[in-house]
């Protein structure tokens, strides 16, 4: 439909049971922009989040209604290899989940059962390049056998980011990446995040409204299920259209 | 419009509450402080003169609070959307309302100086034009105050009478410099009062234009500036 949209949802519905959880969603996710998706606990941001690499699949008792696309193919198609889905559209979540593997093995886990490297040579090269772009090579390429779970807090979500990075995806979607870190952790991830902009798109959840507006260009705001508002980020923060949108930035509920 | 829904954290709509008085405060002085310059000028009042001069450092003080304040607010409450836009239009409209207080104390310089001189004619309409600059400083803050678009739409269009009056005022004294050059000192001095008058307007126009962005997160449209 529109240019560069790389993900395209359109009336999209999710149960959780006989519970609704997202109502009727439709929005594109563009190539070149990074998309925040905020909204209060419980609003769905997460759940929606989940529709676009079919994690919600997982979940018992969860269905999916409405149409998702990626690059114009339906994700929900009975012919869609979901492994290789989550490959393209790769997940970073909330807390860092670093394998109790060392380093190396945490990134080059993913090439490797996708057969995305033909020689050893070749692997520690793509664990080498995802390490730089996630910011994280020159502190760990010197003990690359120690144990992923022996860094800190922020080190290993740039690790799971850089695992994420290593199978080639197309799209990020990163659920809360920087809630358990501290500022300065929290302020590499978002620089790296700009960094990896225009290379994937990103689609980032988060309950930080300056995240928010500090790294995405496109915000939809999520409430009761209901995509209430979507648009360019700064003129969601400066002059939001929705009454609801407004009371929530502002901090009057939520 | 604005929302009347309170904040989450109560502390922050004391804060802006606090803000909002703060500039209520100032607009109230600068007010003031046109009215009784014009009294001074008029019954050349030394004594009142003086206290206008005393008064226009209450309005810097208060300046300097409201940008405490704002700073203040803007560094622990990072408020966004209409919230982000109020905190700055308060700050631009208390540099402007002190620009305000600046031009009524300025008149009220003048009145030693024409003190004593025989009174022209001319004198008695400039009072009328400060009575529509003050009435538009008034309205402007009010707007502020109630967070309305429509009335600072209907202050703007007003800047227009303003400026008709210096150009009347101005050809006016122009002609009693030429026909009597005994009045031109006097003269001078009230061009520069209603110089000064007209800025005013022009000041409390911007004020104006700040609340219509604040309220409404746009500029003011030409159609609304009556530009067409």
């Amino acid at each position: 439909m529109t240019d560069h949209a790389k993900i395209t949802a359109e009336g999209v519905n999710v149960f959780y049971g006989a519970k609704q959880a997202i109502r009727n969603v439709s929005l594109h996710v563009r190539q070149d922009e990074v998309t925040a998706f905020i909204g209060p606990s419980g609003c769905g941001k997460s759940t929606f989040l989940r529709t676009l690499n079919r994690m919600n699949d997982t979940i018992a008792g969860a269905r999916v209604e409405g149409d998702v696309r990626l690059d114009g193919e339906d994700i929900y198609a009975r012919a869609m290899d979901v492994v290789q889905l989550r490959a393209r559209v790769g997940m970073v979540f909330q807390k860092p989940n670093p394998f109790p593997k060392s380093i190396f093995e945490n990134v080059a886990y993913g090439p490797r059962i996708h057969g995305l490297a033909r020689s050893k040579a070749e692997l520690a090269q793509i664990v080498e390049r995802s390490l730089q772009r996630a910011g994280l090579w020159n502190e760990v390429k010197d003990r690359l056998s120690e144990s992923g779970t022996a860094l800190s807090g922020g080190q290993q979500q740039r690790l799971c980011i850089a695992r994420a990075i290593a199978v080639d995806p197309e799209v990020i979607l990163m659920d809360e990446p920087c809630s358990a870190l501290d500022p300065i952790a929290t302020a590499r991830i978002e620089e790296l995040i700009s960094d990896l902009r225009g290379r994937y798109a990103i689609v980032i959840v988060t309950h930080n409204m300056q995240q928010a507006a500090r790294v995405s260009q496109k915000t939809a705001f999520f409430h009761l299920g209901e995509l209430v508002e979507y648009g360019d980020t700064s003129a969601m923060f400066t002059n939001p259209r929705e009454e609801r949108t407004k009371d929530y930035i502002t901090g009057r509920y939520g | 419009m604005a929302s009347q829904q309170e904040h989450t954290v109560k502390a922050f709509d004391q804060d802006i509450g606090q803000l909002r008085g703060l500039i209520s405060q100032m607009g109230g002085l600068a007010e003031a402080a046109i009215g009784h310059a014009m009294t001074a000028l008029q019954r050349g009042d030394l004594e009142l003169a003086d206290r206008i001069r005393q008064d226009d450092r209450r309005i810097d003080a208060i300046e300097a609070d409201v940008e405490r304040t704002a700073v203040r607010i803007i560094a622990l409450r990072a408020p966004l959307a209409n919230d982000l836009r109020e905190v700055v239009a308060a700050l631009k409209i208390a540099a402007v309302v002190e620009r305000i207080g600046d031009y009524a104390k300025n008149i009220a310089k003048r009145v030693p100086l024409i003190e004593g001189e025989h009174r022209i004619e001319p004198l008695s309409t400039v009072p009328a034009m400060a009575k529509i600059a003050a009435e538009m400083v008034h309205d402007a803050l009010d707007a502020f105050a109630a967070r309305d678009a429509a009335k600072a739409v209907e202050i703007v269009r007003r800047d227009r009478t303003l400026d008709d009056f210096y150009d009347s005022i101005f050809r006016t004294l122009v002609t009693y410099m030429v026909e009597n050059p005994k009045t031109i000192s006097q003269c001078a001095h009230l061009l520069f009062v209603a110089k000064n008058l007209e800025r005013i307007g022009d000041h409390a126009t911007n004020v104006a234009e700040m609340v219509h962005f604040a309220a409404t997160g746009n500029q003011m449209t030409d159609r609304e500036w009556g530009n067409q």
